[in-house]
């Protein structure tokens, strides 16, 4: 992953950065919500949960295009080594087939550990890279995993015009 | 406004005439308690432990397997193994109070587990998915909607996504809805009635495990009965005295009987699903089998290695619950959220969603990020407006249930019940159907 800016002042120099987000709490009280893109599931390689790294059109003016492939790319990584069938998932069916599987009441399996650590990326990815942009990534987890919610914000003082053309757009 | 009544049922409405309600926040908003997400649940189901065990709505039969499985058992540990322990081995009880003890907890557990039901798309989701489907044709001429699919090319094979209307989603690849759960589930083996909940990707091993250990045990208390029975007769006594010194044995002797022949074709047939990594449900459509005599058709799923196919069923990553049960709903989400779930209940009935609806649910979505958070009782005025232009229609049965009501007709087969072996495959299809004013009958056609 590329070095986000970690000052103020390096964050104002980015190209897509607006300047009054600083942060996630500004994010939330300052501005409003515009838009939300969503990243589907790539079910090529079968039931695995793969996400899409075809960059969205909406997000052309907001992030460029590699951090978002970094991030996607980094997400499916992590999904590929919860579900990965290998030695230690064996162990892990293994053993909770001979306690009939009352083992997964006590102790947390690969799966739900990988899933903390995908939460803990996506909040630093959203605190270094899409706040700063007035974006917000939704852990899939919060949506079925279908899809990887990508909330657009707007500045409440900026004009609404680039937010009122979406809406129309997508009232048809 | 028809849903508009339906929802905001007051007894001053009632009493009073008014073509509309007095404009007041809805009832469901009253306590202000926080609730649970599984207390919004619009699926079919039944929560207990406040969320932590989720059971398909009707669990009718689960007692009469539990109850069968208790009496068998303790009949057994009562009136046979004091015999069997005196003039055999000490064993049979330990072996058998083993296989007890598994086939109870897989069977609890296959039937508090969360299958695999995949939560329903938030209205922003299902109003970018309407976006994304090229229907330029429309269906105001045509009284329902074409089915929408989707195709991906998984493994060289093309694979159909399926449109679901009810979730408002396409469905991942060998997930189906259960018209019985009203749920999305995914890897959807079939539903059960026997243990009252549908079987899915994350209790398939739970529901093998279960059907194993029950065609062992039925197995071994067969033996154990047929041998305390033979012991008893010898010495020239005669069957009829064994049968009057120990009467319950006649009666596990028949339960078991009936019972070894179905539990164990059962479990040979799902190790025969297990090992090709297929589910009941692909295996009944013939999704895979080249049925259409295109030869080139194969399991896609399939890793061509019954070890790998075994342990990858058996012995994979246990996936999480995606639906949250026992968060709690936010609380400026809960006056939003609330109109539009009880919306699903009489959009439930109608599944073939008229396009003017789903377009009122893009107006919705496209609207709501609008309204600013100061103004929450403008709110359901907003999301209820577009969506009386849903009309319930009568229950028709849709392309995408035919495959469910195939393989629960089919599965019929595999759960001849216990006591009779009755095949009650045309009353099933027929009384599956009805969906919501007689939930009871299709459990009930399975036994007849």
């Amino acid at each position: 992953m590329s070095s986000a800016p970690r000052t103020a002042t390096e964050r104002t120099k980015l190209p897509y950065c607006h300047e009054s987000f600083h942060n996630l709490q500004e994010l939330r009280h300052s501005a409003s919500l515009a838009n939300k893109v969503f990243i589907q599931r790539d079910y090529t390689d079968g039931t695995v949960c793969k996400f899409q790294t075809k960059f969205p059109s909406e997000l052309e003016s907001r992030i460029e295009r590699t951090l978002f492939e970094d991030t996607v790319k980094m997400l499916n990584n992590y999904y590929a080594e919860a579900e990965k069938i290998g030695g230690q998932s064996y162990l892990e069916g293994c053993l909770a087939c001979l306690t009939i599987y009352l083992i997964f009441l006590c102790i947390e399996t690969r799966y739900e550990k990988v899933l903390k650590k995908i939460s803990r990326y996506i909040q630093e990815q959203n605190e270094k890279v899409y706040a700063p942009r007035g974006l917000l990534i939704t852990d899939p987890i919060e949506r079925g995993m279908r899809v990887i919610e990508i909330s657009v914000y707007e500045d409440r003082g900026s004009s609404g015009s680039s937010s009122g053309s979406s809406t129309t757009s997508s009232g048809r | 406004m028809k849903n508009r009544e339906y929802q905001q049922i007051d007894p001053q409405a009632l009493a009073t005439p008014t073509p509309t309600p007095p404009p007041r926040p809805l009832p469901e908003h009253k306590p202000r308690r926080a609730r649970r997400r599984w207390e919004v649940f619009p699926g079919k189901n039944r929560f207990y432990c406040d969320g932590r065990m989720i059971v398909a709505r009707q669990s009718g039969v689960l007692p009469l397997t539990l109850g069968l499985i208790l009496l068998t058992s303790g009949l057994f540990f009562i009136f046979d193994c004091p015999f069997l322990v005196k003039h055999l081995t000490s064993c049979i009880p330990a072996i058998g109070g083993v296989l007890f003890v598994f086939v109870i907890i897989s069977l609890l557990q296959t039937s508090f587990t969360d299958p695999g039901i995949l939560p329903r798309a938030t209205p922003e989701e299902a109003a970018d998915i309407e976006k994304q489907i090229d229907n330029p044709t429309g269906s105001s001429s045509s009284y329902r909607p074409p089915p929408r699919t989707k195709e991906v090319v998984i493994n060289q094979q093309v694979v159909k996504l399926k449109y679901c209307f009810t979730c408002k989603i396409f469905r991942p690849p060998r997930t189906s809805h259960c018209s019985l759960c009203d749920n999305c589930v995914e890897r959807f083996d079939h539903h059960c009635p026997w243990v009252g909940n549908c079987v899915g990707k994350r209790n398939y091993r739970f529901f093998y495990t279960f059907i194993v250990s029950l065609s062992f045990l039925t197995a071994f208390i067969f033996g154990c009965v047929t041998t305390h029975l033979a012991l008893r007769s010898q010495g020239g006594n005669g069957l009829v005295f064994a049968l009057q010194a120990s009467p319950a044995s006649a009666l596990e002797l028949v339960v078991c009987f009936f019972s070894v022949w179905s539990i164990l074709g059962l479990s040979g047939f799902h190790t025969y699903l297990v090992a090709t990594n297929l589910t009941t449900n692909e295996d009944i459509k013939g999704s895979w089998s080249g049925k259409s005599g295109n030869e080139d058709v194969g399991n896609p799923y399939s890793y061509n290695s019954i070890i790998k196919n075994c342990c990858s069923v058996l012995c994979g990553p246990m996936p999480p619950s995606l639906i949250d049960r026992r968060g709690f709903v936010p609380s400026d989400d809960s006056v939003q959220t609330s109109p539009v779930e009880i919306e699903l209940p009489a959009a439930k009935n109608d599944i073939n969603m008229c396009t003017q609806g789903t377009k009122g649910l893009l107006e919705t979505a496209s609207r709501s990020p609008l309204l600013t958070s100061s103004c929450p009782q403008a709110k359901p005025q907003a999301v209820l407006e577009p969506l009386p232009e849903i009309v319930p229609e009568p229950p028709k049965t849709p392309h995408k249930h035919h495959s469910h009501h195939r393989s629960k007709a089919k599965q019929s087969t595999h759960h001849t019940p216990k006591t009779s072996n009755s095949s009650p495959r045309p009353h099933h299809s027929h009384s599956s159907r009805r969906k919501d004013s007689k939930n009871r009958d299709p459990k009930f056609s399975s036994l007849r």
